[in-house]
């Protein structure tokens, strides 16, 4: 499998299908695992993290999980290239702006992503469509069993896995959940459920994790403490926070329905029609409009559409996407002008 | 003389630093103090929120400096400054270099001073060459420690105004002495 080979199809992740779909988008877990007695990546010296490169290499190829993978470095990819798989959610963007001596792993329906000598030695991430965090324990957990079979990993049994940054000590987990709010944010609600949020201890981030803001009403949102309690345990702390936003944001849906259907209506319709008729757009635009195209589809407006459609519109209508598809360089104002084309054309096609 | 790290353009820029009574010294040029500079406020700038860590690191790395020199990990050479700048550690033996400062530290990010999730299967695979040991006075603390022995310290501690580790000794001994209540012949 080579990089351009993704352009042509949808991770498996973006199916829009799944539990709750209609609000969450995603689920995410990602495990911090590191490598006894090497050096951090960030302080390793360079045959040190070659070593480790090499070490995770071999131990990918013989992981039937992980069977058929991509597996590129980032050391000479190209920028066009690097910005793409961050676009598609397989590696932050540190990983890309920092290349040296860093590798990148993805299972061919995009479910799986491994990221070597990003902050830890082995970055592990494992998404599924929906609200759907005990699946992507499963897998998850499979994958990082096989590789502790294969691999010594840095483990104190009084702090668990040992990680570069503090703040992952312990499980070396994160699970995150990528939600779209748009009635909570319209009603004005979001601000009390966000600091409510942060009280219980998590966090709030936008579309493309650590450092992003939230827009077009998305908002992935996470735990922090990764000590002194089970995987499973953090993992129910975050189904039930998330089950309350949903339904929070379910209420906020229906009184917007009853108590604004003209507003809804117009606003919903109105992104309908710029997306529909549009010649140039932004990508901040775009991902306003699609978030209203969206809930006209989960609200029953607009038939026709599917959400598998709307989030692949959401994902090639990115700067690199964009570049990828037409094989070369594009100025903003080109950009602008060809996602405006590309939406015109996946929306004329239905209808 | 010529920078250490380009071997190109002049020094400009000296460093010194002391650990366990041996100087090193670090000269380099203009450009290559700058991006040295960048770099770790890069890192620092990237890295999550610590809450508070910055300033809580100085506290304890203050008091580290004063008792016993420059504190530095044994394996990979990073020192708890270096932690402290950059927010990231060097190894996994940091966690033993500096399990004290440590300690603390996870307590305060995280509410809670152990790990009780998964674990590494017992047929792990050991890392190839063998970790050094900690030294005598290192060994992680463990509920065999006499109780008097802890009281003693305490008191030391308190005396010379360790008030973190006077803490940490606080807590240890409330624990041991609820066990011993609850299981009386001792484990």
């Amino acid at each position: 499998m080579i990089i351009d080979d993704l352009i042509n199809r949808m991770g498996g992740w973006l199916k829009g299908v799944g539990p709750n779909a209609d609000i969450v988008i995603s689920s995410r877990i990602r495990l911090a695992r590191n490598i006894a007695d090497v050096p951090f990546p960030h302080w390793a010296k360079k045959p040190e993290a070659e070593h480790i490169l090499t070490l995770t290499k071999a131990v990918f190829e013989k992981t039937p999980l992980l069977k058929d993978s991509l597996y590129v470095r980032l050391d000479d990819m190209d920028s066009i290239d690097k910005q793409f798989l961050v676009e598609r959610h397989l590696m932050s963007n540190e990983h890309a702006v920092r290349s040296a001596q860093k590798a990148l792993l993805v299972n061919p329906d995009e479910t799986v992503a491994v990221m070597v000598n990003e902050e830890d030695h082995l970055r592990i991430q494992v998404m599924e469509s929906g609200f759907d965090l005990e699946r992507t324990w499963a897998t998850i957990n499979a994958i990082d069993d096989s590789f502790a079979q294969n691999l010594p990993y840095a483990f104190k049994p009084e702090w668990g896995f040992l990680t570069a940054c503090p703040t992952n000590t312990g499980t070396g987990m994160r699970g995150s959940v990528m939600l779209h709010l748009p009635a909570l944010v319209m009603t004005r609600q979001i601000n009390r459920v966000l600091e409510a949020i942060a009280k219980l201890s998590f966090t709030t981030r936008g579309l493309y994790g650590e450092g992003t803001q939230a827009s077009g009403n998305f908002f992935q949102i996470s735990n922090q403490v990764c000590l002194g309690q089970r995987e499973e345990e953090i993992l129910d702390n975050i189904k039930g926070v998330i089950a309350q936003i949903i339904e929070h944001e379910e209420k906020a849906r229906q009184a917007l329905l009853q108590d604004h259907r003209e507003m809804l209506d117009d606003r919903i319709w109105r992104s309908y029609g710029t997306l529909k008729n549009a010649h140039i757009i932004s990508s901040n635009e775009t991902v306003e409009l699609l978030s209203m195209l969206r809930l006209g589809h989960d609200l029953g407006f607009i038939k026709g559409l599917t959400s598998g459609l709307i989030n692949e519109l959401f994902i090639l209508t990115q700067p690199a996407h964009l570049q990828k598809i037409e094989n070369k360089k594009l100025t903003a104002n080109e950009r602008d002008v060809k996602r405006a084309e590309i939406i015109r054309d996946r929306l004329a096609k239905l209808s | 003389m010529l920078c250490n790290l380009c071997q190109k353009n002049p020094a400009t820029v000296h460093l010194t630093e002391i650990v366990d009574d041996q100087m090193s010294e670090l000269h380099l040029c203009d450009d290559c103090a700058r991006k040295k500079s960048i770099q770790m406020e890069q890192q620092f700038g990237l890295s999550d929120l610590l809450g508070g860590l910055v300033e809580y690191g100085k506290q304890l790395g203050a008091g580290a400096d004063k008792a016993q020199g420059v504190l530095q990990c044994s394996a990979c050479g990073l020192t708890y400054e270096d932690f402290r700048k950059i927010g990231r550690l060097g190894c996994s033996e940091c966690y033993t270099s500096f399990s004290k400062q440590l300690g603390v530290l996870l307590k305060r990010i995280h509410g809670a001073t152990h790990h009780v999730g998964k674990a590494i299967p017992t047929t792990a695979p050991q890392a190839s060459q063998a970790p050094p040991g900690p030294g005598p006075g290192k060994r992680p603390r463990t509920k065999t420690v006499d109780l008097e022995e802890l009281k003693v310290r305490l008191q030391e501690a308190i005396r010379k105004e360790e008030f973190e580790e006077a803490a940490q000794l606080r807590d240890l001994i409330k624990e041991l002495e609820k066990s011993k209540k609850t299981n009386p012949k001792g484990t």
